[in-house]
């Protein structure tokens, strides 16, 4: 068997270091589709999958990938695709399969400028709204934004861990800069290395219900094969499987299908702080913007102005609560992302007015220059 | 039956024989099963069934050969032939 | 004598998910027939229950899988295909078949049916065609014949239909056959030998939609099966060149294809998979 865990240090792009970190986690099929600038994930993988015992397969377009994705892990396997915001857009109503069936599976998107096929080779953060609410209906997922290539190797392993615990696709939302960066990769023992999987069906047959919650809101899960005879449907179903067309059954699911992720908000999200407990002014933000933010924050400190940053390393649940708690607490909250305002939206949003929220943004192609983020904090504090 | 020549084992051929039963509630009345029965073993009745369908009633019952058609083609699993006792 | 048994079970109950009998489907409608065709392939091709799962997509034929007590997959529109696949490849194990309407498989989904033939994934795709979007209320579909009538070519459909299993056989299907309902025995023994095929199976089954193209096109339920008994010609092996729907010339039906090719995972292993690796498998 060929090596699952590189342990070592490495130099190696944000791509291959997630192929790397899905392999380590214990992803063993990916059905992909080549697409600037994911290609190398899937070219990574396809080498690496099969000296593990895995599959990889390039199927004929993003629709198909993300399919055969969610059969296989509906077969068991742990399974995942990356793509870029033209796929992301194509895959959209199998997340929401994947949503209701309550499927896990790993879905990344080395974000590049948009919309349409904008520029292909430039990065952007363009797509985090689409993490949230692309498919149609009301629901929830979990996204993370890796900002170097060593994070990449641990969040997509924390992407799959997620995954499988909350029965939920999990986004990890990276970026052409990070995914074509190469940096210093260091991959641990493969004993340091923390792998959850799906919680298993037990019981007797005839009697279980696939989507019966268990204790922490998610249901054990019966994978093809193993006798349960199951019914997995994407119109609304009951707990049983069975499609139930009633307002009643709706209503129930629903609950369940974003109960399981709003109650367990704590265990999920997940930030980071740097210089904030002085901060007066707060810098948010994520990915490879993040970078941009320290820099901002500690030449910012050295001009003597009090910033802090929030870094998010789950974007998606957003940290409501921490942004509720935290905005009357600052003279200002500054977003700092490669769009034209997206998470920005939801830090006015949770701000609700209790203090001004700036937005430092750009609509992809380049990153933000820490000067720019300064000037606003410069701008930020005066108020 | 007759035949050109008669046959060495005639006296042990048995045409075989069936019993059909009908389960009369999930019948949608669409008329497969009387339309094709090689032996004109089944019609519609003049009950209605919980759906207010008439599902078919068997009116030939020893002209039933068990060849299974019915329930092959029958679209609602409502109909299917076993093999009668020899009687 | 004949009389109904109390609670009687039909033979293929055990198939069924009887708790959400009687199905959806209309009266007169080819797809339970069709569909019990195949729980009989099913059952008497004495593949491990246990491990066999069927796939469909939207449309009435999708429905199947939730009649079918078995581990049953209804997934995306069109997506039947691609969906199966990654099942097979996660788990080569598993037996599955892919019942699904002609709408979903090759309008939607066409691409990815031709794609899963040339790669000879061993799924076996039983595609109900009924010449129309039934579930929707009846709309053109790529299989409605030439001048038929449906709710989107009221004035008569100005397109030509596809040639099913010639398109099946071009794209590299191991297995081709179309049959209608009323050969429900052919229909049978065909998805029968296609689920038993190593690579990838392909049967068509003509069936009536009486209340949709049937209602517009003049055709009762049985009408559409006395076309069905009297304008067919059963020729095996036909040229799959000659197998558009020509309801004047007849309607061709047989088995056309039944050959020998490696399956998807069978060049995958061989060409991806470090040879040491599956010496030390086969050795476990």
């Amino acid at each position: 068997m060929g090596q699952a865990v590189l342990t070592g240090e490495h130099f190696m792009t944000g791509d291959v270091a997630c192929a790397e970190g899905a392999i380590a986690a214990g992803c063993r099929f990916f059905g992909g589709y080549p697409i600037t600038p994911a290609t190398e994930v899937a070219e990574q993988i396809s080498e690496r999958l099969p000296q593990v015992g895995g599959t990889f397969i390039q199927m004929e377009d993003e629709i198909a990938a993300l399919a055969s994705v969610v059969g296989a892990s509906c077969a068991g396997v742990k399974s995942m695709t990356a793509t870029s915001g033209p796929g992301f857009s194509l895959m959209m109503e199998n997340i929401g399969l994947a949503v209701c069936t309550e499927t896990p599976c790993v879905i990344v998107n080395v974000q590049r400028s948009g919309p349409s096929t904008g520029l292909p080779t430039q990065g952007a953060q363009g797509d985090m709204m689409q993490a949230r609410w692309g498919s149609h209906g009301h629901y929830e997922i979990i996204a993370m934004a890796p900002s170097s290539p060593q994070e990449i190797f641990y969040q997509t392993i924390t992407a799959f861990n997620l995954s499988e615990t909350y029965r939920v696709p999990v986004m990890v939302m990276t970026d052409e800069i990070i995914g074509h960066l190469s940096e210093r990769v260091v991959i641990p023992e493969e004993k340091a290395i923390k792998t959850v999987s799906r919680p298993r069906a037990k019981g007797r047959k005839d009697r279980f219900k696939p989507f019966q919650p268990g204790p922490n809101g998610v249901a054990p899960m019966a994978v093809a094969g193993e006798g349960y005879n199951i019914h997995v449907t994407g119109l609304t179903h009951d707990e049983k499987g069975y499609p139930v067309m009633t307002v009643e059954a709706q209503t129930e699911m629903m609950e369940r299908l974003v109960g399981k992720i709003r109650n367990n908000l704590s265990r999920i999200i997940q930030t980071e702080s740097y210089q904030m407990e002085d901060a007066e002014v707060v810098v948010i933000s994520y990915g490879v913007s993040s970078r941009t933010s320290m820099a901002a924050v500690e030449e910012a400190r050295r001009m003597g102005i009090k910033a802090g940053l929030l870094r998010l390393i789950t974007v998606w649940p957003f940290p409501e609560d921490l942004i509720r708690k935290l905005a009357p607490t600052v003279k200002a909250l500054v977003t700092v992302e490669l769009n034209l305002g997206q998470i920005h939206l939801e830090v006015e949003r949770c701000a609700a007015g209790r203090t001004p929220a700036y937005l430092v943004g750009h609509p992809g192609g380049t990153i933000i220059p820490p000067d720019q983020v300064i000037e606003t904090l410069k701008q930020a504090i005066q108020t | 039956m007759a035949f050109w020549r008669v046959p060495l084992d005639l006296d042990e051929i048995r045409t075989s024989r069936g019993i059909v039963h009908i389960l009369e509630n999930r019948c949608k009345g669409c008329g497969y099963c009387i339309e094709y029965c090689p032996k004109g073993v089944l019609q519609f009745s003049s009950k209605f069934n919980e759906k207010g369908y008439h599902p078919p009633v068997v009116v030939k019952p020893d002209d039933c050969v068990n060849c299974h058609f019915c329930e092959i083609i029958c679209p609602e699993f409502a109909i299917y032939s076993i093999e009668a006792p020899p009687s | 004598m004949n009389q109904p048994k109390k609670n009687p079970a039909h033979p293929l109950d055990g198939l069924l998910r009887i708790d959400r009998i009687p199905h959806i489907w209309c009266p007169g409608c080819g797809i339970g027939t069709a569909f019990s065709s195949c729980l009989l392939a099913i059952k008497e091709s004495g593949i491990d229950l246990q491990n066999t799962v069927m796939v469909s997509g939207i449309g009435c034929s999708g429905r199947g899988a939730g009649y079918v007590n078995l581990d049953s997959y209804h997934t995306t529109h069109g997506r039947a295909i691609p969906f199966a696949t990654g099942m097979k490849l996660a788990n080569p194990e598993l037996n599955v078949i892919v019942f699904s309407g002609d709408g979903d498989l090759f309008a939607i989904g066409g691409n990815h049916f031709i794609h899963a033939a040339r790669r000879n994934v061993d799924i076996t795709v039983v595609c109900v065609n009924n010449f129309n979007y039934g579930m929707t209320g009846g709309q053109v579909a790529a299989t409605t014949p030439h001048l038929s009538k449906t709710t989107t070519t009221p004035m008569g459909n100005p397109e030509a239909p596809f040639n099913l299993p010639l398109m099946a056989y071009a794209s590299g299907s191991s297995y081709v056959a179309r049959w209608t309902i009323l050969h429900a025995r052919d229909l049978m023994e065909s998805i029968e030998e296609g689920i038993l095929k190593r690579g990838f199976s392909f049967i068509e089954v003509l069936s009536p939609c009486p209340i949709n193209y049937g209602r517009r096109n003049k055709e009762k339920a049985l009408d559409t099966l006395k076309i069905y008994q009297e304008r067919t010609i059963i020729k095996n092996d036909a040229n799959p060149m000659e197998l558009d729907i020509d309801f004047d010339r007849g309607i061709i039906l047989g088995k056309f294809v039944d050959a020998e090719r490696p399956t998807c995972s069978d060049m995958y292993d061989k060409t991806c998979r470090p040879q040491d690796l599956l010496e030390e498998e086969k050795a476990a």
